[in-house]
């Protein structure tokens, strides 16, 4: 077939599929009905199961109809067309390469220039970057490590309510803060769980003999693993589950971290209880609390 | 002619006339895309990302970036009272007054998963066919670039409406940045503004999310569709096609009116989904509240696996020197730092590790039949086989309580499936592969058999032969009026003639210079 012969043959190529020209027909109108009901959900207020399900016919009716034309309505050969390698010729390659040296070898005469443009440029790059980090934010300093908890920081609970001795019923666990920080946004950082797992001066570890009077305990909340509230008491098995990865820490040992990814127990909060029976930090933490950061060891 | 061909062709020459298209109009109508389901799913993702925006920009003119505590006095009773945020006001607002805004919120959810899980797909089907190799690395980065991208954008999304949920996934993305060596904690103080939580991090990811992410996704995917455009499809091996041609449908009409139709296809799904599955009722969750606790905190699916990393880790972490003066890798470092590190770093090298291997610099424009390549298809399962556990074990609560046994032996349960399964995944691979690559005829179609039965009782069998198509692959009408035109070799013999105009001694005594090109 000579190609004037074929090309004349494929401008006639005329597909009739009356069926499908009326499917196609169908599917625009349901899109147009799909539309209608859109349009009259939204004026009569709006309804979210209702607009899905009429976007989803005038989106459907409009993409089924379209993808049905293109594909039964319109040739379909299969035809080919050629491919070339990526790479060009090499009189192009050759070309190219001969223009990039040409301009490489008039700038390179002078080094000291392309060295002192390097320079500038490098020098300006870091100096700017420096509004678009260091103006972002304080650096860390200290902050990492302090808590608001002072020597004889009250005890109060997220309202401010200060938190006496008589409180907790053994067993009960509430959430408290020291006072004057129990908002935000420092309740995220000082945030302390109060445990009163028994009514004797309960001795978690060595050298803590003082810190939990009358059975009181506290522990920082934020997890030591990815810092989530470590919330949830299990008075049963006296453990503290964290509900992000499930780390588990024992209160009865100080709040170690028995199971889970958590690497290191909670930091305890020495207590202590004062005259008119309110209950008082000794000091802050004698530890960073939270997740670990480059700049704590152990 | 009809007054719409009329008018269109005007509107062409309008354009040619100042902008010389003619001929690249006249290429991309003519250009032939080959047809196969999986071709699709990057265009799944393409829509997906269109949808995003649609919907992305509604949500903007309602939501308020602000972590400002006001009370709540809105239409959703139970929340009434509370000290909740201005964005997470702003969103209950979008879910219960704002017409249609419900619907909106919840379709651009389902598209944000739909996007990543497309593109996680359609990465898959490059890996697993071979699309990546020579002439397509630089779309392999792309693309890689865009599912990290895509991820992260998700995330900063779900973050935007303070809730209970998003805000505790704020809180471990600070400890993750805190956890980087060395400058992790300045990092973390400077995206955050301070010391977590601050007040600055809702306003400065909603312009990452609404805008810069978005804008660098937009550009990737342009660059990735015009690398596409240039270098022409892949096509599976067939009848008649080489490494040389492309067997397909035309761009223009077929192809045009086919994939503009699958959008509105693709929408009407997610539109469906946003209708009614719900997704996402952040006034179920309450208002993010540091010290409160959220039960079942389950990330948005393409967080599991980082979420599942986190929890299988073992309560190491690396320490020297004392508390105070000493320094240390946490322990959120390995499984949220360095191993995404690992798994996007290897997800970039793959051609040139391939390469290494194969020592093959061809251009391949044949997409390999998985099956065909026991190796890369087994590493591919063995590596996928990882990822699937690790997206397991972010619901280690609740598969010990569905199978109800104890977290202690679900947990090692998974840490030990993390390493053998995907060996065992691997191998079994590898073995089957290497089984069927012995069955002779394999690929071959089945040809099916015609049982006759005769009077007498005699059977009688004869191969049907309907798959013998005898369609004949066409070139375009256009191509051959086109070639008859211009020439056979296109501008080969006019690119010979200007070659030949090209001198090497260009005196510097004339004073003009000419530069010297071809
Ligand atoms: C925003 C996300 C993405 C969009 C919108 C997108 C869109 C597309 C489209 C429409 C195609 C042509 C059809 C096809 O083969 O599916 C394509 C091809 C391609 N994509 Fe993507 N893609 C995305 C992400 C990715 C990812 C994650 C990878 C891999 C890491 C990737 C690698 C490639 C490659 C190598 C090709 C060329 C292969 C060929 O022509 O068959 N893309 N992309
Ligand atoms: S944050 Fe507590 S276990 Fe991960």
């Amino acid at each position: 077939m000579s190609e004037a012969q074929l090309s004349e043959e494929a401008e006639h190529q005329e597909i009739h599929r009356p069926l499908m020209e009326k499917v196609v027909a169908i599917c625009f109108i349901v899109s147009v009905i799909g539309t209608i009901g859109l349009g009259v959900t939204y004026w009569v207020g709006g309804q979210p199961q209702v607009e899905g399900g009429f976007l989803f016919l005038a989106l459907g009716g409009l993409g089924v109809g379209i993808v049905a034309w293109g594909k039964y309505l319109v040739p379909q050969g299969p035809y080919v067309q050629e491919r070339h390698e990526m790479k060009s010729a090499p009189e192009d390659i050759e070309a190219m390469h001969a223009s990039l040296s040409r301009g490489l070898g008039q700038m390179g005469r002078r080094k000291f220039l392309l060295r002192l443009l390097g320079g500038a440029v490098g020098v300006f790059g870091i100096i700017n970057l420096f509004p678009f980090l260091r103006s972002l934010g304080p650096v860390p300093g200290k902050s990492l490590f302090v808590t608001n908890w002072k020597h004889g920081s009250e005890l109060v609970t997220a309202d401010g309510r200060v938190v006496l001795a008589s409180d907790l019923e053994v067993g009960g666990v509430m959430t408290v803060f020291p006072k004057g920080y129990e908002g935000e946004p420092t309740n995220a950082i000082d945030q302390v769980i109060l445990v009163r797992p028994a009514d004797y001066n309960l001795v978690t570890r060595p050298g803590r003999e003082t810190w939990g009077p009358e059975g009181y305990l506290a522990f920082s909340k934020v997890c030591t693993h990815a810092g989530c509230p470590v919330g949830l008491y299990q008075e049963l098995t006296q453990q503290l589950l964290c509900p992000c990865h499930q780390s588990l820490f024992d209160v009865l040992t100080g709040a170690t971290n028995v199971f889970g990814p958590a690497p290191r127990p909670l930091p305890q909060l020495p207590l202590y209880i004062d005259s008119n029976g309110v209950l008082r930090s000794q000091s802050g933490f004698n530890e960073p609390i939270g997740p670990g950061f480059w700049e704590r060891g152990a | 002619m009809s007054t719409l061909e009329e008018r269109a062709v005007e509107a062409a020459d309008f354009a040619d006339e100042r902008l010389g298209v003619a001929k690249f109009a006249r290429n991309s109508f003519n250009k032939i895309f080959p047809d196969h389901w999986s071709f699709m799913l990057g265009e799944i993702a393409m829509y997906s990302f269109v949808i995003l925006i649609f919907t992305g920009v509604f949500l903007t003119f309602f939501y308020v970036p602000s972590s400002h505590l006001i009370t709540y006095h809105g239409s959703y009773a139970p929340l009434r009272g509370q000290k909740v945020s201005e964005a997470y006001a702003s969103t209950l607002n979008i879910s219960f007054n704002v017409r249609a805004g419900l619907v909106m919120r919840q379709i651009h959810h389902w598209a944000a998963d739909v996007f990543i899980a497309a593109i996680v797909v359609h990465l898959l089907r490059i890996f697993f066919t071979g699309a990546y190799r020579k002439p397509r690395e630089l779309n392999w980065i792309i693309g890689s670039s865009l599912l990290i991208l895509s991820i992260v954008n998700g995330f900063i999304g779900y973050s935007l409406p303070d809730d209970l949920i998003s805000g505790t996934g704020i809180r471990i993305a600070f400890s993750i940045i805190l956890s980087i060596p060395v400058i992790g904690s300045y990092l973390a103080f400077f995206i955050f503004g301070s010391n977590f939580p601050g007040t600055s991090i809702i306003p400065r990811f909603f312009i990452l999310h609404v805008l810069i992410l978005p804008a660098i996704i937009a550009g990737l995917i342009g660059a990735h569709l015009a690398i596409m455009w240039h270098q022409k499809h892949t096509q599976y091996p067939g009848r008649g096609r080489t490494n040389r041609n492309v067997v397909g449908i035309p761009f223009w009409p077929a192809y045009a009116l086919q994939a503009g139709g699958f959008f509105f296809i693709t929408s009407a799904v997610i539109a469906a989904l946003g209708g009614f599955v719900q997704i996402n009722p952040i006034w179920l969750y309450g208002p993010y509240i540091p010290y409160k606790v959220s039960y079942a905190v389950q990330p948005d699916w393409y967080m599991g696996w980082l979420d599942g990393a986190l929890r299988l880790m073992p309560s190491w972490e690396a320490v020297f020197g004392p508390t105070y003066g000493g320094h240390m890798i946490p322990n959120v470092f390995f499984p949220a730092v360095l191993l995404p590190g690992i798994t996007f770093g290897l997800i970039f090298a793959w051609p040139w590790i391939e390469r290494r291997f194969t020592k093959d610099n061809q251009e391949h424009n044949i997409c390999d039949r998985p099956r065909e390549h026991p190796v890369r298809t087994s590493v591919g399962v063995g590596v996928l086989m990882f990822y699937i556990v690790l997206f397991l074990a972010s619901a280690t609560d609740v598969l010990a309580n569905t199978f109800e046994t104890s977290l202690n032996l679900v947990l090692w349960t998974l840490r030990i499936m993390l390493f053998v399964l995907p060996l065992v995944a691997g191998l079994v691979t590898y073995l089957l592969l290497r089984e069927i690559a012995q069955i002779p005829t394999i690929g071959e179609p089945k040809v099916p058999v015609e049982i006759r039965r005769d009077v007498d009782g005699s059977f009688a069998f004869a191969e049907l032969s309907i798959h013998e198509t005898d369609e004949e692959i066409l070139e375009l009408p256009e191509e051959v009026a086109y070639r008859s035109l211009v020439g056979s070799n296109g501008g080969g013999q006019l690119h010979h003639a200007t070659h030949q105009g090209n001198s090497d001694d260009v005196s510097e005594e004339h004073g003009v210079f000419e530069v010297p090109r071809d």
